[in-house]
């Protein structure tokens, strides 16, 4: 048993996905010649005022909703006051004690467990800008760059509990809330961009103690991966510390992605006091009941309903539930085929095998795809109309050229060649063409009739069905 | 009769009968500004060119039959810290002397629209606090009735500016008296507006929860003219009334018979001048001689609001104000590096005042003393509204004096924040309450200074007060309304 437990709680930020920023009508999309989507509201010009924006707090509130957080009928913003380039009036619009949400919790599955981490709250708030150093930090630049068309996108905070116990725990809790806000559309989630961030609180305690030790926050971690291994590693350096006879310090740590390592800020945060009070410009902010039972009933399924709902409704086994969950546009694909296919193993093996290989490798546009087409070419298959190989060639034709698999085996004389009669040119011809192998067939060597099938599967670019074609060679040479 | 020396109905009857033309109006006044804004420092940029250029607008478009305003074509003042844009907008403070608005204030884009020729910016305290225009960072504007005194403040030069007859209207803003404490010793109406009746959109913040912008007039009925035409909701104000802008100016002659009218009992103690006191009574006299119905009214936590007040906008103003560092607007220090910057940009920008008030706030809002400081004072104000409330069930109106004292000298308090600060003693429980308020003139004092009376209503009542103070302004028989200026030569007395 280990010495310490790990303890866990994450701070989530998520860029929401509105046409325009939090207070004012500028354009809340990502990229753009730097500070073209400004104005006097989100640059803070003296005599700006915020406007709320109805539709971030709807992304909001459907966010909460679908993380089980209480709604609050009524919240308030209230004023961060800190002092940061980035930050263009110096304080931020953000909510302290009086949050949109309260509570909640996000099962996710870990190692074929259901695992539920409690939620502390989820907020409302506007983005600070984005600075840009010619040099290591503010203080030690030649000079400095700051972009503000960042500032004033709407972000919803999320703060867990400290339910999580590992790097690894952590990264699988994100990748899942990541997948649960990408399916209720509040966000696009790129971690890359900046669009979903995460810092981190960890502590270690003797396990079995009910008590939190001392916690370090962790940030700077910029993907899931960083996320995992910067856990990992402060907990190595914490357990070391701790080992010993030492104590942590209460203090914020920096993950350096190319050292791999968390390293503390000295002194600079920590004791900040960021003299919150509700901020005098907007009105607290009102969510009628009829509003949230509106965002409630218009929630789509989420991903764990479905992981469950796809292994009751059509036997998937969990792993492939799990890849329809993870891409939730193949698994629209699958459900789509399925309502006029119902062998439904079947047709997941298609999907997730051939279908998604061929996908991947041309580089199709899934929505582009019909699932009609695939239907249409495993029902020819079962009832063998056609056979696997070109069962797999229709597939393939069908993506690139959007034409309907039925039509391709009219025109292109796909269908299937059986019986004596049909196959006796082929299997004559081969057996011309192939002295050597009939030779040594006759001499008692069984593989050389696979390869006289084979010839004639070529022949008949697949068309023949080999069982039968195994039997007409032997009934033919040993005659 | 000189045409600057005519109120704003006035003038406007003048030219829509087209006596006169709007260039004009706005010639006749910026030759009072020359002969006497030297003396009086009413104005911190004047805007004479955009001024005619309104005015030529207005009369061609007069000319040309075009319906118009009835304040189309009367210039008017603005304080300095309205945001107008292109053109220079300094809050009276260093750190904003070279600031010029990307954008206009919501009221000045109104006053655009009807077609008011801006005059120019008056002087202010720097940031709005003040009470004096002491703490302006360029000059103190001087008092017309008597230029070795103060005008008030902070709205100081939009007071000078209209009772000196440089400007017929001016706009100013009030926060905890600052329209309505000058309006008093200048002997002029001011009007602070219920708080959300004015657009903030476009008033460089100093209290957020306070600040509201109001007219300073010669009489109610133009005070009533210029409240009708920047009044209204303003989807770009969060805090803007949703509600429906009477026409102010309508039955405004309605009266005050059967009014019910109460005297703050609790204003009149021995810090206040006793004529004062006896100025304020004779008026309620008045008002019971034509039929209100008057008694006194018990505002107990009177003595709570100054308290109050001095945390919670000092509170708002330390937060408001942390964007000035030098960065992308407004005055930049020299210095060696990026921190250097920003502490001289500050501590060069700002003056004595605005830094106390911003050192007193970040206190006020500090962890550990949130609850003792900020969160009493919210209560308070709680408390103090709830007075109101309970005060207006009895009562239409209640009145008090507006300033305890007629105007003080130039230097009198400067060095004292705390009498400073208790000049606006009278003003700042109504706007910790969030309803209109309006100063009036309540005759001279024997110094031969103007004194006023302030009598506020509940929100959204500013019908009733400029009704009031209408009846009040027919009642003057012979009290001088102006200042009796002497022109020398060069415009010094």
């Amino acid at each position: 048993m280990d010495r310490y437990e790990t303890v866990i709680g994450l701070e989530i930020h998520v860029e929401l996905q509105t046409a325009s920023k939090l207070f004012c009508g500028c354009s809340a999309t990502f990229g753009g010649e730097p500070n073209s989507n400004c104005c006097p509201v989100c640059l803070g010009l003296p005599g700006s005022l915020p406007v709320f924006n109805r539709r971030a707090i709807e992304l909001a509130a459907t966010a909460a909703l679908a993380l089980n957080s209480e709604i609050q009928g009524k919240s308030r913003f209230d004023r961060k006051n800190y002092f940061y380039p980035d930050l263009p009036k110096a304080y931020q619009v953000s909510q302290y004690d009086q949050p949109l949400a309260k509570g909640g919790f996000l099962d996710f599955r870990i190692k074929n467990e259901i695992r539920r981490v409690n939620l502390e709250r989820v907020h409302l708030e506007e983005e600070a800008g984005k600075l840009l150093h010619a040099g290591e930090s503010i203080l030690d630049a030649e000079y400095s760059l700051v972009d503000y068309n960042r500032a004033g996108i709407p972000l919803l905070e999320i703060v867990t509990r400290p339910d999580l116990r590992s790097g690894s725990e952590a990264r699988f809790f994100l990748e899942s809330l990541r997948l649960l806000l990408l399916y209720i559309g509040v966000s696009d989630c790129k971690m890359e961009e900046g669009s979903l961030r995460c810092d981190a609180n960890i502590s270690l305690r003797p396990t079995g103690s009910q008590e939190l030790g001392i916690k370090t926050e962790v940030k700077n971690m910029n993907s899931f991966k960083a996320v995992e291994a910067a856990l990992e590693f402060e907990a190595v350096r914490q357990e070391k510390i701790l080992n010993s006879g030492g104590k942590v310090g209460q203090e914020t740590c920096h993950w350096n992605e190319e050292t791999r390592e968390t390293i503390p800020l000295r002194g600079k945060e920590g004791s900040s006091d960021y003299r919150y009070f509700p901020e005098p410009d907007l009105l607290p902010l009102l969510l009628e009941k009829s509003l949230i039972r509106e965002l409630a009933a218009s929630l789509p399924e989420l991903p764990l309903q479905r992981f469950q709902r796809l292994q009751d409704n059509y036997g998937l086994a969990e792993s492939e539930a799990q890849i329809f969950i993870d891409n939730r546009d193949l698994g629209d694909f699958f459900e789509s085929a399925a309502k006029t296919y119902n062998n439904y193993r079947n047709l997941a093996n298609w999907v997730q095998g051939d279908f998604l290989f061929q996908v991947r490798e041309r580089g199709y546009r899934l929505e582009k795809t019909l699932p009609d087409h695939l239907v249409e070419i495993l029902v020819q298959l079962d009832n063998g109309e056609i056979s696997r190989p070109v069962a797999k060639n229709l597939l393939a034709e069908s993506l690139k050229t959007g034409r309907s698999p039925l039509e391709l085996i009219a025109t292109n004389n796909l269908g299937r060649i059986t019986g004596r009669d049909q196959l006796l040119p082929l299997v004559e011809q081969v057996i011309a063409e192939n002295p050597g192998a009939v030779d040594n067939f006759r001499r008692g060597k069984e593989k050389a009739v696979a390869f006289l099938v084979g010839k004639v599967m070529a022949l008949s670019s697949g068309r023949a069905d080999p069982g039968e074609l195994n039997r007409l060679f032997r009934d033919i040479i040993t005659k | 009769m000189k045409l600057h020396e005519n109120t704003a109905v006035v003038l406007s009857q003048l030219l829509a009968k087209k006596e006169v033309s709007a260039i004009e109006v706005t010639q006749s006044f910026l030759n009072r500004i020359g002969d006497l804004d030297p003396l009086l420092k009413a104005f911190v940029t004047l805007t004479p060119e955009f001024a005619l250029k309104t005015a030529a607008e207005v009369d061609q478009k007069r000319i040309n039959g075009k319906r118009l305003h009835p304040l189309a074509g009367v210039p008017i003042a603005i304080k300095d810290n309205i945001c107008t844009e292109g053109i220079k907008t300094t809050c009276a403070s260093r750190i904003l002397s070279n600031y010029h608005p990307p954008f206009d204030a919501t009221v000045v884009s109104s006053l655009k629209a009807i077609g008011m020729p801006l005059l120019g910016k008056t002087n202010m305290d720097e940031f709005a606090m003040g009470s004096s225009t002491e703490n302006s960072a360029f000059f103190t504007s001087r008092n017309p009735w008597d230029p070795e005194r103060v005008p008030g403040g902070s709205s100081g030069g939009s007071a000078v500016a209209v009772a000196a007859g440089m400007a017929p209207l001016a706009l100013g803003s009030d926060t905890g008296g600052s329209v309505r404490q000058p309006a008093s010793f200048c002997g002029l109406i001011g009007l602070r507006p219920t708080y959300g009746r004015v657009s903030r959109y476009g008033l460089i913040a100093f209290a957020s929860s306070l600040d509201q912008i109001g007219p300073l007039a010669l009489t109610a009925e133009d005070a009533a003219l210029l409240l009708g035409a920047i009044a209204g909701y303003d989807r770009l104000d969060s805090t803007s009334l949703p509600e429906d802008v009477p026409d102010y100016s309508k039955e405004l002659g309605a009266g005050i018979k059967g009014i019910r009218i109460g005297l703050i009992g609790e204003n009149v103690d021995q810090q206040f001048d006793p004529e004062v006191n006896a100025a304020v009574k004779r008026k309620l006299t008045m008002l019971e001689q034509h039929g209100a119905v008057t008694g006194e009214v018990s505002l107990p936590l009177t003595d709570y609001g100054l308290g109050a007040y001095y945390l919670i906008a000092p509170s708002e103003a330390s937060s408001n104000l942390g964007r000035y560092d030098g960065v992308r607007y407004g005055y930049k220090a020299e210095s060696r590096h990026l921190e250097e910057m920003f502490s001289n940009t500050r501590g060069e920008g700002f003056g004595a005042e605005v830094k106390r008030r911003i050192m007193i706030g970040t206190y006020a809002l500090s962890a550990g003393y949130y609850d003792a400081y900020y969160l009493k004072a919210m209560q308070v104000r709680t408390m103090i509204r709830r007075n109101y409330e309970k005060a207006f069930q009895s009562f239409d109106l209640i009145l008090g004096a507006a300033t305890p004292t007629p105007a003080f000298k130039i230097g009198e308090k400067s060095d004292d924040p705390l009498q400073m600060y208790l000049s606006d003693v009278c003003n700042i429980n109504d706007a910790l309450a969030g309803i209109p308020s309006i100063s009036v003139p309540a005759g001279l004092h024997s110094s031969g200074l103007p004194m006023g009376m302030q009598i506020s209503a509940p929100p959204s009542g500013e019908k009733l007060l400029l009704a009031a103070a209408h009846f009040l302004d027919g009642q003057k028989r012979g009290v001088p309304q102006r200042p009796q200026l002497e022109i020398g030569e060069g415009g010094s007395k």
